[in-house]
């Protein structure tokens, strides 16, 4: 089994699963339909000020439903004991978390793509810059959230109550990535300033974390 | 262990006394800020001491991934447990000067943020020790702490990106300090790390005990049970 079979393999299973039992994808969506409505009516904001806080509230929606979809991509795996039968078997650590990564990836980018249009509608959106770069903004932050959940998600599963454990750790890490996304997509909906310097910083803060998480992540899965 | 530590126990003591006399009526009046400008003998110190330990905790979690030694990681738990409380002392210490000085208790400032995101980080790394079951804790908390140190310059170039407010560093930074007051709160640094060191020292200490006693007690209870069948 080379390294892109077992990664083909996984991303496969994972992907057939969810499109049988829609479980994660239906969770996260009604999630963030929720946040979004909540906010929506707590904040009540005007076009002009929905601008400014739209990057904010559009990222936090985001996290907290992908926090939803990450808490399920392992857990999966415990059951019938994948994950014990994996560890013992010579397939590369590094091509299950990459295939987990991935799919989470485009679960997270469906939930953007589907949920976007109902910012744009409740909170009244038009962007003043550029909205070319809004797409990598998108790619970039998801990524940022994607691949430090999946390695934290993993690291969790060992511990009590891993469901709460998720967010505890993933959150404080994610504080520079979730910076960066909200002032990109702020500046680009404002137009006030650029969004360059904080898009190059979430693609730095990508390529940091990618190495790092794939570096541990046989020591993770391993654990003793 | 048991000569030493009474001797640097006294030391601390002496050296925290000292600090506070000199911290109080030693140091010369602030100009503009008065004598609120004096919590800076001990904000600073404490800072110094949090991220020196926060450093001791990285290298150490290092050390333990490499070597798999039980005395490395006791000393990142008693570490960054310690350095924890340092950091909350500067956290808390800050806004009590940041009030009457700036006329803000709080502001999203590199330095400010810098402190409350390794805070952060730090809660979460004893809350995964907290949590975890207890065979895998080790690994799970140093990869953390890497991974943790690898957040750091990012948070920094992240609000290095706004304008600062926070007054620039007065030791390196080309700010200028009256020497008396650099004097005084050099002493004080020295004492705050005596004191960290020894809290960090016992507490570790504590942690190595606490491991041997839960090792005796499963030997015990194997024993038994092989005794009874």
């Amino acid at each position: 089994m080379t390294f892109f079979s077992v990664m083909r393999a996984t991303l496969g299973k994972d992907l057939r699963i969810e499109w049988r039992s829609k479980d994660a994808m239906n969770a996260m969506l009604f999630f963030a339909l929720l946040v979004v409505v909540i906010f929506s009516f707590s904040f009540d904001p005007t076009a002009e000020e929905s601008r400014r806080i739209a990057g904010g509230l559009v990222w936090v929606a985001f996290l907290f439903a992908a926090v939803v979809a990450l808490n399920q991509t392992w857990a999966r795996e415990l059951r019938n004991q994948v994950l014990d039968a994996y560890r013992v078997s010579p397939a590369p650590a590094n091509a299950l978390f990459l295939a987990k990564v991935f799919g989470n990836f485009l679960f997270v980018a469906l939930l953007e793509a589907l949920m976007t249009p109902l910012f744009v509608v409740f909170y009244n959106l038009r962007a003043v810059g550029p909205v070319f770069q809004l797409p990598l903004v998108a790619l970039f932050g998801t990524w940022a959230i994607v691949v430090n959940g999946t390695f934290f998600a993993a690291m969790s599963l060992r511990t009590r109550s891993r469901e709460i454990m998720l967010p505890l750790l993933l959150f404080p890490i994610t504080i520079p990535a979730l910076l960066g996304m909200v002032e990109a997509t702020s500046a680009i909906l404002t137009g006030e300033f650029s969004a360059r310097f904080w898009i190059v910083l979430l693609a730095v803060y990508d390529v940091v974390f990618t190495t790092g998480c794939a570096l541990f992540f046989e020591t993770v899965l391993h654990g003793e | 262990m048991k000569r030493v530590f009474p001797i640097l126990a006294v030391l601390t003591a002496g050296l925290l006394s000292y600090g506070l006399y000199a911290a109080l009526v030693l140091a010369p009046t602030e100009q503009t800020m008065g004598n609120v400008q004096r919590i800076f003998y001990y904000h600073v110190p404490s800072a110094w001491t949090a991220f020196c330990l926060f450093f001791i905790n990285l290298v150490a979690s290092i050390v333990y991934l490499v070597r798999r030694n039980s005395h490395a990681d006791a000393l990142a738990l008693a570490s960054a447990e310690v350095g924890v409380v340092f950091c909350s002392v500067v956290l808390v210490t800050g806004p009590i000067w940041a009030r009457p000085v700036w006329g803000i208790w709080w502001t999203w400032d590199l330095r400010l943020t810098l402190t409350l995101v390794l805070w952060l980080i730090y809660v979460s790394y004893l809350m995964l020790r907290r949590f975890s079951s207890s065979g895998q804790t080790p690994v799970m908390a140093a990869v953390l702490a890497i991974l943790g140190a690898l957040d750091v310059p990012l948070v920094y170039f992240s609000i290095w990106f706004f304008r600062t407010q926070h007054p620039q560093p007065v030791i390196g930074g080309g700010g200028s300090i009256d020497p008396r007051m650099l004097h005084v709160l050099l002493w004080n640094w020295l004492a705050f790390m005596c004191l960290g060191a020894l809290v960090c020292w016992s507490r570790f200490h504590l942690e190595m005990l606490t491991r041997q006693v839960e090792e005796t007690q499963a030997l015990e209870s194997m024993l038994t049970a092989g005794g009874t069948r």
